[in-house]
C-alpha cells in the first residue's frame, strides 16, 4: 500500500508519520510537497501534525489554500482515504472536509499527555481492524484541540455513527468528548491524538498502529 | 570613511574602559568611527569575549577520544559511532527572560537551536534548567509566578512549533533569583559524521550570503549601550528583547539542512548575539580570511537604518553562509523553495579584514583576528567566596511523619508536570524517557540503533556553601543520573551563572567552581565541549547563588528504559551505596534545612569521587544487565523523598524499609549525601554480587508493597503513609502554588 504524507511549511510530524508507516507498518510512504497539484498514484493520504504556516491567523486557516489541498479534496471526493492528525485535523476542518471547529483548549494551555481513547465505531476504513469499545493509549500534543460544533451537527455525527473516537479523560473540553470524527462518506477522518507516536512499543504504546492497520485492511475494498 | 569625534563619554557608554579604547586605536592605527566603536564594543563585551572567564576556562578538560569538536565552534561534537555524531550545547538567556519572560525564553530556545543546526545537525532534543524566585514570596511571589508562566510559555511556544521535543531539565526556586531568574537551555542534534559544517569562511572570491529573516532595529542594546549617534537617529526606544518566530526558524532549519546537501556551502554561522558583526568577523577569523559586505544589500524591514544599527541588530532567525563561487544558484534554489530570502551581500577577501560598506563607501574596516580573538583578557582579582554561617539551626519537634509531606509539597521537589505538559516532549518519536520518567532523559537515535541519555544538574545552595564542591557535585549527579538509566557518560557542556566578576568574592566563586568542575570532569571522563558564561546576574548589588549548571550526555543501547517507579510488590529494595553518613554541618544545604528549618548553613554533602565512580559503574552494570525493575538516585530531599518518588508510579506500589543506622531520624531520612541509588529487583543476590565486585555497599533495606510507604529505623517506625495521599500532594503542589494564589493578587 502506498501512503502520501503531505508536507506543509511548518509540518513537524511528517517524519514521524513517514517512519510509522514505512518502519512500523512496513508499507510504502512518500512525502508530498504542499505546492503539488496532483497526488499521483497514492492509496491514502496523511495530513500530519505540526504548525502549518506557523498556524498564524488560525490553525489550518492558511494551509487550506495550499495548492495540494485542491488535490486532496479531489482525492477525497473520489473516495480516497484521507487521515488528518492534530494540525491535519484542523486543516481538514478549515478546508470543509469535516464539520465543526477546533478551538483553544479549555485549560488555555498546550497539553502533551498520553491518554485513553475509546473506539466508538468499527464501521470505517480507519477503525475496521479494531473492536468497538476498545480502549487505545495514544498521546495528544496540542493547544487548540477542543472540538466544537453546533448541536445539530453533533447530533448528526452521533446518529450517523461518525464519532470515531472519544476521550475517556477529556483533556481539552471537546464537546461530547470527541477526539476524532469521520466524513459523511466515512473515507476522511480527523483525529487530535497522534497514532504515529503510538506505533512502536518502545515509545510506550503501539495501540495507534491499529488505525494504520485498519487503513491497510480497508484499501483493497475502497480503491481496487 | 567619515570619522566623528569619539568622546570619553561615548566610550564609557559602550562599556569600554579607556585602556580598551586605546587598544582599539592601536589596532586600527587611528580613531575608530562610531560604527567601528559599536562593533568593537559588542565583540569585546563580556557576553561575546569571555574576557573575565577565559583565563580560567582554559583549566577545563576539552579533549577525549570521542570529541570531534571542542569549544570554539557553535556547538561541541561527539562521535556516537555508526558513522553519526551528536552536536550539543547549553546557553543562558537570563537577562532577556527577566525583562520579557515569554520572548526572552523563546528566543533563548531559538538561539541554541540555530547553534545546533548551523553545524549541520538536526535538533532532536531540548532540556532546560530554570531558576526563579519563590512562587510564594510575600512581596515578590506574584512577579515570580508571572515570570515562570511567561518563561514556560515561551519555551513551549518556540520548541513546540519548531518541532523539537523538550524532554527534561530542572526547575528550582530560591529568593536569590527574585530579581534575576535563570533560563539555561540545552539542545542536542544529530547528523552524519561527514555532514558536519563549520563556521569558517574560505576561498577568496566566494560569495557571502545572508539568509532568513530581515534585519530590524530590535536587540541593538543586546550587547552594548546606545551611542549619542544611535539615540539621535532613532528616537523610539526599542525593547532590548527580540521577538522570536519559530515558524521562520523551522523553515530556516529545513532550508539550511537541504542547502548543505547540495555541497555548495563552504561555511555557515547563525547570527545570534552581536548579529551580523559576530558572524562576519568570526567566520573570517576562523578561516583566516577577510570578509567584505555591502549593507545596502542586507534585507531590512525598516528604512533609514544606520550602519551601526544594521551591524549590531540582533534580529532573530538569520544565518550567514559562504558558498562556492559559481554554485550560488544551487543554494538560492533551496531557499526559494522554502520561501526564504537569500541574498549575496559580500565576498570573501584575502586581506583578513572585516570591511563594511554602505552606498559603496567604507563605514568600517577592522582586522578580523584582532576583533574576534584578541579581545582584552582579564585576570580579575579573586579572594575567597563569602563566608556562610557554620552553626546548625535544627528545628525541634518536627517528625519524619510530618516532614515528608511538607517536603513533597516544596516547589523544588514536587512534580513539575504543570511545566512539562506544556512542552511537546514526544515529537520526532524518539523519546524513550521524557520528563520525570527516569533519572535522565533518553532519546533513541533511529539512524544508529543506539540511544543518547541527557541530564542537566546544578545546585545553587551547594555551590553557595562551597563553589568548588558544588560544581563537583553537579558533575557527579549528572553522571549518576546517566548511569542510573544505564548510560555511559561521555561528554559535557556547562553554563556558568554568576554575579559581578569585578567583585573579588564573586570572582572567587567563579574560579573555584571552574576548578572543581574541571577536576570532576577529568575524573569522570566527561570533557567539556562548549558552553556559556553568564555574569553580572545581580540586582541592586544582590548576587544570585553561584549556579554552575552541567549538561552531560551519555551513550547506551536502545532498550526499554529503566524508570523510577516500583513495578511489582514483593521485590527487594536495595539502597546501593548504603545509607551514608552526614553530620549537622553538612545537613544545612538540604531541602529539609530549606523547607523545614528555613535556613542554610555549613557545607554541601561530602563527595568521595572514587566511591561515586564505583557506584556508577555498579549501577550501570546492574541496569544494563536487566536486573533492576526500577532505579532512582537519592538527591534533593534525601532517601525518604526518593522512596516516595519511586512509589508514585501507575502501579501504586510502595515499599516498607528498615534502616540499620544510628543517625538522627531526620538526618537519616533527609540528608542528601551523594553516591546512593534506590532500586527494586527480583534478584537481590546478583545485584549484591555485582555491587561487591565494584566495592559498593548494597544493603537490602526492605520490600515493595501495595499502596503504602513505611520507613523504620532499627524496627521502630519513623513514618508510614498512604501513597495516594502523598502523591496527591506531590502532583498538585506546584499548580496550587501558581494558581490558587493568583486569585488574591
Amino acid at each position: 500500500m502506498r501512503f502520501g504524507v503531505i508536507v506543509f511549511p511548518g509540518s513537524n510530524c511528517d517524519h514521524d508519520a513517514f517512519y510509522a508507516l514505512s518502519h512500523n507498518l512496513g508499507q510504502e510512504a512518500e512525502f508530498v510537497w504542499h505546492d503539488s497539484t496532483s497526488l499521483g498514484n497514492l492509496d491514502a493520504v496523511i495530513l500530519p501534525g505540526g504548525f502549518s504556516y506557523g498556524d498564524y491567523l488560525r490553525c489550518g486557516a492558511i494551509a487550506k489554500f495550499s495548492p495540494v489541498m485542491q488535490a486532496v479534496k479531489k482525492f477525497a471526493g473520489d473516495g480516497g482515504l484521507v487521515l488528518g492528525v492534530c494540525n491535519g485535523f484542523q486543516i481538514l476542518v478549515e478546508a470543509g472536509l469535516l464539520p465543526g471547529a477546533l478551538v483553544r483548549n479549555a485549560g488555555l494551555k498546550f497539553v502533551c499527555r498520553e491518554l485513553r481513547l475509546r473506539t466508538e465505531t468499527t464501521d470505517s476504513p480507519f477503525t475496521c481492524a479494531l473492536q468497538k469499545g476498545r480502549v487505545l493509549r495514544v498521546p495528544i500534543a496540542h493547544g487548540e484541540g477542543c472540538y466544537v460544533a453546533d448541536e445539530r451537527t453533533l447530533d448528526e455525527l452521533e446518529s450517523e455513527d461518525r464519532v470515531a473516537f472519544r476521550y475517556l479523560d477529556n483533556p481539552n473540553g471537546s464537546q461530547r468528548d470527541i477526539a476524532g470524527i469521520l466524513s459523511r462518506e466515512r473515507n476522511v477522518m480527523g483525529l487530535m491524538p497522534h497514532p504515529e507516536r503510538a506505533s512502536d512499543p518502545l515509545m510506550g504504546s503501539a495501540d495507534g498502529l491499529g488505525i494504520f492497520q485498519s487503513m491497510l485492511q480497508a484499501v483493497p475494498a475502497v480503491r481496487r | 570613511m567619515t570619522t566623528a569625534a569619539i568622546t570619553p563619554e561615548i566610550v564609557q557608554q559602550h562599556q569600554l574602559t579607556p585602556e580598551e579604547y586605546q587598544k582599539i586605536v592601536d589596532i586600527l592605527g587611528r580613531e575608530p568611527s562610531y560604527t567601528e566603536l559599536g562593533i568593537f564594543s559588542v565583540m569585546w563585551s563580556e557576553h561575546c569575549s569571555y574576557k573575565s572567564s577565559r583565563l580560567h576556562l582554559k583549566k577545563l578538560p576539552t579533549r577525549g577520544k570521542l570529541v570531534v569538536q571542542g569549544p570554539g565552534e557553535n556547538a561541541g561534537i561527539i562521535d556516537i559511532g555508526g558513522g553519526y555524531v551528536i552536536a550539543f550545547k547549553i546557553e543562558s538567556h537570563n537577562h532577556p527572560s527577566f525583562i520579557e519572560p515569554f520572548q526572552g525564553a523563546a528566543t533563548g530556545v531559538g538561539g541554541i537551536l540555530r547553534d545546533i543546526f548551523t553545524m549541520g545537525a538536526r535538533p532532536i532534543a531540548v532540556l532546560d534548567s530554570l531558576r526563579f524566585g519563590r512562587p510564594d514570596g510575600k512581596e515578590t511571589g506574584a512577579r515570580n509566578r508571572r515570570i515562570l508562566s511567561g518563561v514556560v510559555g515561551g519555551i513551549a511556544h518556540y520548541g513546540n512549533c519548531f518541532g523539537v521535543p523538550t524532554v527534561g531539565g530542572e526547575c528550582i526556586f530560591e529568593s536569590c533569583y527574585d530579581g534575576n531568574p535563570l533560563v539555561n537551555v540545552f539542545a542536542l542534534g544529530v547528523c552524519k559524521k561527514e555532514d558536519v559544517f563549520y563556521a569558517r569562511a574560505a576561498g577568496v572570491g566566494n560569495p557571502v550570503i545572508y539568509v532568513g529573516a530581515r534585519t530590524g532595529r530590535d536587540g541593538i542594546h543586546g550587547a552594548s549601550m546606545a551611542s549619542a549617534e544611535f539615540t539621535e537617529e532613532s528616537k523610539q526606544k526599542r525593547p532590548n528583547v527580540q521577538v522570536g518566530d519559530p515558524f521562520m526558524e523551522k523553515l530556516l532549519l529545513e532550508a539550511c539542512l537541504e542547502a548543505m546537501q547540495t555541497g555548495a556551502i563552504v561555511g555557515i554561522q547563525d547570527m545570534g548575539a552581536a548579529g551580523l558583526t559576530c558572524s562576519t568577523c568570526e567566520m573570517g577569523s576562523r578561516g583566516e580570511v577577510g570578509i567584505e559586505i555591502e549593507l545596502d544589500r542586507v534585507p531590512q524591514r525598516e528604512t533609514g537604518m544606520t550602519p551601526y544599527e544594521i551591524m549590531l541588530s540582533e534580529s532573530q532567525e538569520r544565518m550567514l553562509l559562504v558558498a562556492d563561487k559559481g554554485r550560488e544558484e544551487e543554494v538560492f534554489r533551496v531557499f526559494r523553495k522554502w520561501g526564504l530570502e537569500a541574498v549575496e551581500i559580500g565576498v570573501v577577501t584575502g586581506d583578513g579584514k572585516l570591511r563594511v560598506r554602505q552606498h559603496g563607501a567604507v563605514v568600517a574596516e577592522i582586522p578580523n583576528r584582532e576583533l574576534a580573538d584578541e579581545a582584552p583578557l582579564y585576570d580579575r582579582p579573586h579572594t575567597a567566596p563569602p563566608e556562610v554561617s557554620k552553626a546548625p539551626e535544627m528545628p525541634d519537634g518536627v517528625t519524619v511523619q510530618e516532614a515528608l509531606p511538607a517536603l513533597l509539597a516544596a516547589p523544588d521537589i514536587c512534580s513539575k508536570r504543570w511545566i512539562w505538559e506544556q512542552y511537546d516532549f514526544q515529537v520526532r518519536t524518539n523519546t524513550l524517557a521524557g520528563p520525570e520518567r527516569a533519572d535522565a532523559a533518553i532519546l533513541r537515535i533511529k539512524e544508529t540503533g543506539s540511544s543518547v541519555a541527557m541530564s542537566l544538574d546544578g545546585n545553587g545552595r551547594y555551590s553557595y556553601l562551597s563553589p568548588r564542591e558544588g560544581a563537583k557535585l553537579a558533575v557527579a549527579e549528572c553522571c549518576r543520573n546517566l548511569s542510573v538509566v544505564g548510560a555511559e557518560p561521555v561528554a559535557a557542556t556547562n553554563c556558568l551563572n554568576f554575579g559581578n566578576p569585578e567583585r573579588p568574592e564573586i570572582m572567587a566563586q567563579l574560579v573555584e567552581a571552574i576548578e572543581g568542575m574541571g577536576e570532576a570532569c577529568r575524573f569522570f571522563g566527561t570533557p567539556i565541549t562548549g558552553g556559556n558564561v553568564s555574569l553580572y546576574n545581580e540586582t541592586l548589588g544582590e548576587g544570585i547563588y553561584p549556579t554552575p549548571v552541567m549538561g552531560i550526555v551519555g551513550l547506551m543501547k536502545t532498550a526499554e528504559p529503566v524508570t523510577i517507579p516500583f513495578k511489582r510488590a514483593g521485590r527487594s529494595v536495595v539502597l546501593l551505596g548504603g545509607v551514608g553518613n552526614c553530620g549537622q554541618e553538612r545537613f544545612g544545604c538540604t531541602q529539609y534545612a530549606k523547607e523545614i528549618a528555613h535556613s542554610l548553613w555549613g557545607l554541601p554533602p561530602e563527595l568521595d569521587m572514587e566511591r561515586e565512580k564505583r557506584l556508577q559503574a555498579a549501577v550501570r552494570e546492574i541496569v544494563a544487565g536487566g536486573l533492576a525493575e526500577s532505579a532512582h538516585d537519592v538527591s534533593d530531599g534525601g532517601l525518604a523523598v526518593a522512596l516516595a518518588e519511586c512509589s508514585f508510579g501507575a502501579s501504586g506500589i510502595g515499599a516498607q524499609i528498615d534502616l540499620a543506622s544510628d543517625l538522627r531520624p531526620e538526618i537519616l531520612c533527609f540528608h542528601e549525601g551523594p553516591s546512593r541509588v534506590l532500586l527494586s529487583t527480583a534478584d537481590a543476590k546478583r545485584v549484591a554480587e555485582i555491587a561487591a565486585r565494584h566495592g559498593v555497599e548494597a544493603p537490602v533495606v526492605g520490600t515493595t508493597i501495595e499502596k503504602g510507604i513505611e520507613i523504620r529505623q532499627r524496627s521502630m517506625t519513623l513514618g508510614s503513609w498512604e501513597i495516594a495521599a502523598l502523591k496527591s500532594i506531590y502532583d498538585r503542589s506546584l499548580e496550587e502554588q501558581l494558581s490558587a494564589r493568583k486569585a488574591h493578587v
